[in-house]
């Protein structure tokens, strides 16, 4: 066991999946001499070389089309975007490429990559570094999305997405990177991709929430006085509508938290399917705590933007009253 | 820090000096085989223009007629596991490389026996055992890939296999392709991480009805673009399946033998339009009249008849022979069942229903095995 940062518990995975399988390379811009722009391939570049610790030109689409081809290729590609902003130009890679090569062969081709990009605001930086965009790759058939909450999360899902078959985006939020450490087993071991973790237990309120954001429902939660369920998703797609369904019919009240714009985004269709599969269960209307629908905005007005336990509180104490 | 190690990853300043010259024919039966293959892609696309007008294929369609000696002449040059990756006009090259015509055919129709399960359609071939990567309908978004497929050969066999880099990727493009920024990306890091990989522009002049001239700068000298990433290019007459090969064959050799990426610009012409329903107001019709005079079939032809003792009864029996073969594929494909519903959420993910587990199944499949 050690006590590690969720970027450290990342560097961690990387490490003993490159030792164990030599199918996998990384690829990225500044990933290795420099270690990564948030230092999460920190020492890879030292210890496995220039051959697997590729430092590409600063050229998304460029990148993201050859991890496909890699993929394709049969190796294990780990590819590396800096900012979620800078998806953009890796756009049609990833959406018209990447997630459908699959489907396209029919079976006949697999590309089983993991897009690591570094997720959502709260370090003070503009738009296009600060975006929650996982709404939008959600919407896309043919992708798994992962975001870990906790050091511990972080590295069992990321083995979990290199060993999984499919492309898998893994959105590392960078608020959380250095925010807290937790004990991390040492020995390789597997988060699934696909089910939410029950963060606590509680009878009155299912709180739904996923990367930085679930330590803000935490917060929240020590400062109100009732029984609150708190699933943290771990896997945004493909989506674990069991768990959040048995905890609404057992609670009845639900509030879905996240960082990216409210219109369209996670919480609504959270929302819809709370409805859909708990209807008559239901004592209030499930109550969505957002970022809001406009531009992430520059760092000095960051934290009014991004939900924070009083906003989530609010919405707690609401919900109950209802 | 006395020295910091980047020996790796640093691009060369310089253009390498390549004299190429070319490559020696094979035998005659093998020449033989190559106008086989012309005669069955020009019959095949014929018969894929019929099925289209009837009714039989749906979705967009585009024909390969008067190309047939890029594929086939650049294919014929390298080894059956060297990697393919193309555009969306693509039955040619599936056939060069060996795909069944029946499978291509049924893929358009949208049958099960199609080589996508008829889920794909015209423009995306794919044949996993003949290491061809597919047809993509996004122009120039290929490229990448083949970037992609030739770093994936080239850390097999140096770094997984300790020794040297022994394949080439064929990377496809029409002229419409080198306008898109992918390409570019492409062209960077295939120079920059010495890529065995050969971009091979057809320019067929048109990017569906934009001139070349009208869409591109520098069009007479596309090599420009391609010594600004530290590739090498050629120009070869890809209405000549022989001149095709011979360059190809030694170009080919060359980026296997060095590990570095190529451009070869095959100079051709498409005779029909860009898809099924293209009216061609952008040329003359007295413009492809002149072009299909200087047909790549008839050019073998007569090239067989004139050197390797190919008579006028042999053209004959190899027509009557690829008629056959794609009549039967015709019919193959018209019986092979329609791609059945309970495809639909099969193969978006490699061991999952749908984006949202538990909630997409579609309700009439639901009891059904999955």
């Amino acid at each position: 066991m050690a006590n590690l940062t969720l970027v450290q518990a990342i560097n961690l995975a990387l490490i003993q999946e490159m030792e164990k399988d030599d199918r996998v390379l990384l690829l990225g811009e500044d990933i290795g001499l420099n270690g990564g722009v948030f230092r999460a391939t920190e020492g890879l570049f030292q210890r496995f070389g220039g051959d697997r610790v590729v430092d590409a030109p600063l050229a998304e689409s460029g990148i993201m089309g050859t991890a496909i081809g890699l993929a394709m290729g049969g190796l294990r590609p780990i590819p590396e975007i800096q900012f979620e902003g800078f998806l953009g130009p890796a756009f049609d890679q990833l959406t018209n490429q990447c997630a459908r090569i699959h489907s396209r062969t029919r079976g006949g081709l697999t590309c089983p990559l993991v897009l690591r990009v570094p997720v959502g605001g709260g370090i003070h930086a503009p738009e296009h570094h600060s975006d929650s965009p996982e709404a939008i790759y959600t919407h896309t058939p043919g992708l798994k999305i992962v975001m870990p909450s906790s050091p511990y999360d972080a590295k069992g899902l990321l083995i979990s997405a290199i060993r999984d078959p499919d492309p898998v985006i893994f959105f590392e939020p960078k608020r959380i990177y250095r925010a807290f450490r937790e004990e991390v087993p040492e020995d390789e071991y597997l988060v699934p991709i696909g089910e939410a973790r029950t963060v606590c237990k509680g009878e009155e309120l299912t709180m739904v929430s996923w990367g930085a954001t679930v330590m803000q429902c935490m917060n929240a939660i020590e400062q109100v006085d009732c029984s609150i369920e708190l699933i943290d998703l771990r896997t945004i797609s493909p989506i674990d509508m069991e768990t959040i369904t048995n905890s609404v019919r057992k609670t009845g009240r639900c509030v879905v938290v996240h960082e990216a714009p409210k219109t369209a985004g996670l919480g609504a269709e959270i929302a819809a399917s709370v409805m859909e599969n708990c209807f008559l269960h239901l004592e209030a209307p499930v109550q969505r705590v957002c970022g809001f629908d406009t531009i992430m905005p520059y760092y000095k007005l960051e934290l009014e933007y991004l939900p924070d336990a009083e906003r989530i509180g609010k919405a707690i104490v609401e919900t109950l009253a209802y | 820090m006395d020295k910091i190690e980047t020996e790796q990853n640093m691009a060369s300043t310089e253009l390498p000096h390549v004299q190429l010259g070319k490559a020696p024919l094979p035998e005659s039966p093998i020449l033989l085989g190559w106008l086989r293959q012309m005669l069955l892609i020009r019959e095949f696309e014929v018969r894929t223009m019929q099925a289209y007008q009837n009714r039989l294929i749906g979705g967009f369609c585009h024909v390969y007629i008067g190309q047939e000696a890029v594929a086939v002449g650049s294919i014929a040059a390298v080894n059956p596991d060297d990697p393919i990756v193309l555009a969306y006009r693509c039955h040619g090259h599936a056939l060069a490389r060996g795909m069944d015509p029946k499978y291509c055919m049924a893929e358009m129709f949208g049958r099960i026996g199609g080589c996508a399960k008829g889920k794909g359609g015209s423009m995306h071939m794919f044949d996993a055992p003949h290491h061809l990567y597919g047809g993509h309908g996004i122009v120039g978004a290929q490229t990448p890939l083949g970037a992609g497929l030739a770093f994936a050969t080239k850390y097999e066999d140096e770094v997984l296999h300790d020794g040297k880099s022994q394949h080439v990727t064929l990377c496809y493009l029409g002229d419409g392709a080198i306008n898109q920024g992918a390409f570019y990306e492409a062209m960077n890091l295939a120079g920059l991480f010495n890529l065995p990989v050969i971009f091979i522009l057809e320019n067929n002049r048109y990017s569906m009805g934009t001139a070349i001239e009208r869409g591109t700068t520098m069009a007479s000298e596309l090599h420009t673009k391609s010594a600004a990433h530290g590739i090498n290019h050629a120009i070869v007459d890809g209405k000549d399946v022989v001149s095709m090969y011979q360059s190809f064959k030694s170009i080919a050799d060359w980026c296997r033998e060095e590990s570095r990426p190529f451009f070869v610009e095959a100079q051709t012409y498409r005779y029909k339009g860009h898809s099924m329903s293209d009216p061609r107001k952008y040329r003359t019709r007295e413009e492809e009249a002149r072009e299909e005079g200087s047909d790549c079939i008839d050019r073998l032809e007569k090239f067989l008849c004139d050197e390797h003792d190919l008579t006028t009864d042999g053209i004959k029996q190899l027509t009557r022979q690829v008629k056959t073969q794609v009549r039967e594929a015709v019919d193959w494909a018209k019986n092979s069942p329609e791609t059945p519903m309970d495809e639909l959420y099969k193969d978006v993910y490699v061991d999952h229903w749908g984006p949202f587990t538990g909630t997409s199944k579609p309700e009439m499949l639901q009891g059904e095995d999955e």
